[in-house]
């Protein structure tokens, strides 16, 4: 038996794949404007591979969760992370999980998820606010993390993204160095992350998950912010897949 | 299946509002009034009719937006737009108006108002303690007493308003039954529908009516219990709702989203459910019939109050009768004294009633659903594992 864990996020789709309690393998693709369509998509690459619906248990999560026709169950994807980052890690964390749209902070004890703060529906201190950002300067946000290393450390007042990047463009009009600027971005996603983790109440152990966690230098100024250890693993990105995968396992 | 009467319940919204504008055509003077805090028995006695005053729906908003801030609580700006635009049939046929300074969102909001019809505003004191609270708060009282007399040329006797607080009172008493009912496991009655009872009693023209009409829903709320027939699953996670006022329309997105997801909303401590209910009005044939009034009134557990203690006591007095397994504490944006309560309230759920707690802040507009249903349902799934290893 295949248990599918597809995990629909605003930007990028995550799906894991156990054959039964080995983990075979991880992919993700972009979500783009259809999570209908991603979703057929994985189940085309699902096929193709082998694995149909009479040898395959699918837990959707994700804000697409609801877009998978062919999924056994639906779970948010909190619930989805907390398990993925207990097959990971193995104890007790507090979860920082920087999404396209949303940014959750996770309290994970004994392998249950027991308490969580989400961001409200604005951007600030999202993947997406770092994306839209690092278009504005032109670069890639594995690019723009590396300026931010280097630049002054200026901050960037507005909170909201439509402000912040009128803020950026005054600032590229100003003249400052674009690596600085790069750092007020970075900065004002620490900052955001850094108020939500602390008034949410935080362990030792820190977990990073989602596509940022793979961006070393962003990790670096985050641990510098927080002034904590941050600790991640190259699947982090997929905690969300894995445990949708392990809780589909669960199912039977 | 609903309890058949429901239907009925349902169904005042249209028969109000027909009624409403009979009455206007036979004469008969109506107040128009907003908040729990309002003395609807002062009108009663002025042989007035008092009902409440739409405020929640997304609908108006955009319209109040063109006068009001955009940074202001939906209540506040939903209420003002169907004052503006006379979508409200009750604010439309309301004589008067009582207006109430519970919030600085609101009392501002009232001077705008006040342009359009005559309003009364009662001065609510800062706290509820100290005799010299109360002793404000009973002059507050006869102000508005001399306020209706002047308008409608009546005279309104201790007499007239005993009768007035006997009536509300037996109100009182058929709602807090009817809101009890769901102390029982599993609950008979869904959080939507006893929300929209207590929501709809405030919309009732014919009072005895609305009364009689609840004492018939719980004896038959109370059979279907006898025979076992109920809203959920022995399993569905207990839920006490507490923080802002909710109502039928974009108010309800909180509530509807919590029963979607598998919820059984048994507890509304707001002031749209138990908050009013708690306490009566003292009926006694020596007291000054406006002392008591104000007694009761000034005892309403309101984040407008500082400090707010009681509403602590009364959250855990009905997570105890009412078993509940999670509190959600609901805060409209922009309203300030029950967002930083909030913080409070969170502390003595997980630290002295050991309950899991969400806060969540919204508006009444749908640009937030998905990430609502996702914090919601999340919250849902962790109640439940927990529930089920405990």
């Amino acid at each position: 038996m295949h248990y599918v864990g597809i995990d629909i996020g605003s930007t990028a789709t995550k799906v894991s794949v156990f054959k039964e309690d080995k983990l075979e393998h991880n992919y993700n693709l972009r979500t783009g404007w259809s999570s209908i369509e991603v979703s057929n998509e994985v189940l085309e690459k699902l096929n193709s591979e082998g694995i149909e619906r009479k040898n395959m248990k699918v837990v959707a999560t994700g804000y697409g969760r609801i877009s998978v026709p062919y999924a056994d169950k639906q779970i948010t994807e909190i619930t989805c992370h907390g398990k993925g980052v207990d097959y990971l890690l193995g104890r007790d964390a507090t979860i920082i999980d920087i999404g396209g749209q949303d940014t959750k902070i996770i309290t994970l004890k004994n392998g249950r998820v027991i308490d969580f703060t989400m961001n409200d529906k604005c951007a600030a201190g999202t993947g997406k606010f770092m994306e839209l950002m690092a278009n504005t300067l032109g670069v890639s946000i594995d690019e723009l993390c590396n300026m931010a290393l280097l630049g002054e450390d200026i901050n960037i007042s507005s909170m909201c993204t439509v402000f912040a990047e009128s803020e950026v463009i005054s600032l590229i009009g100003k003249g400052t160095d674009r690596k600085s600027i790069a750092r007020g971005i970075v900065n004002s996603i620490t900052g955001r992350v850094s108020s939500m983790l602390f008034k949410h109440g935080c362990s030792e152990n820190i977990y990073l998950t989602g596509g940022l966690c793979e961006v070393d230098n962003f990790k670096k100024l985050l641990s510098q912010k927080i002034e904590k250890d941050i600790k991640t693993n190259p699947l982090a990105r997929y905690a969300g897949s894995i445990g949708a995968a392990l809780i589909a396992k669960s199912l039977d | 299946m609903r309890p058949k009467l429901m239907e009925e319940v349902e169904a005042l919204r249209g028969v109000n509002s027909v009624k409403i504008k009979e009455a206007h055509e036979n004469g008969e003077r109506v107040v128009g009034m907003y908040c729990v805090f309002s003395p609807s028995e002062i009108a009663i006695a002025a042989g007035a009719i008092p009902v409440t005053l739409c405020g929640t729906t997304q609908e108006p908003i955009e319209a109040a937006e063109r006068e009001l801030p955009r940074n202001l609580c939906p209540l506040i700006k939903s209420s003002y737009g169907f004052a503006i635009t006379d979508k409200c049939p009750y604010f439309y046929f309301s004589d008067v108006l009582l207006a109430e300074t519970t919030c600085d969102g609101k009392k501002k909001m009232y001077e705008l108002m006040g342009k359009i019809k005559p309003m009364h505003v009662m001065n609510l004191p800062q706290t509820a303690e100290g005799e010299e609270s109360l002793v404000f708060w009973e002059n507050e009282m006869k102000k508005f007493k001399t306020f209706l007399e002047n308008e409608f040329n009546v005279d309104i006797t201790d007499e007239k308003l005993r009768d007035a607080i006997k009536l509300m009172n037996r109100e009182r008493i058929a709602m807090k039954r009817l809101h009890k009912l769901n102390a029982h496991k599993p609950a008979p009655i869904s959080g939507m529908d006893m929300m929209t009872s207590q929501w709809l009693k405030g919309f009732n023209v014919d009072r005895e009516n609305g009364i009689k009409l609840i004492e018939d829903l719980i004896e038959e709320v109370e059979e279907r219990i006898e025979k076992g027939i109920f809203a959920y699953e022995k399993s569905a996670p207990r839920i006490l709702l507490t923080g802002c006022p909710v109502g039928v329309g974009g108010a309800d997105k909180v509530l509807r989203a919590l029963e979607e997801a598998g919820a059984s909303v048994v507890a509304l401590e707001n002031c749209t459910g138990y908050k009013g209910l708690d306490v009566l009005v003292e009926e006694s044939e020596t007291q000054d019939p406006l002392y008591s009034l104000a007694k009761k009134y000034l005892s309403t557990p309101c984040s407008c109050m500082t400090p707010n203690n009681s509403r602590l006591d009364l959250i855990k007095r009905l997570a105890d009768e009412y078993s509940v397994d999670a509190v959600i504490d609901l805060t409209w944006q922009a309203c300030h004294t029950y967002a930083i309560e909030s913080f409070t309230v969170k502390g003595f759920v997980e630290d002295e009633l050991n309950l899991p707690f969400i806060q969540i802040e919204t508006d009444y507009s749908d640009s937030d659903t998905g990430q609502i249903k996702t914090r919601i349902e999340a919250f849902i799934e962790t109640v439940e594992v927990n529930k089920a290893l405990a």
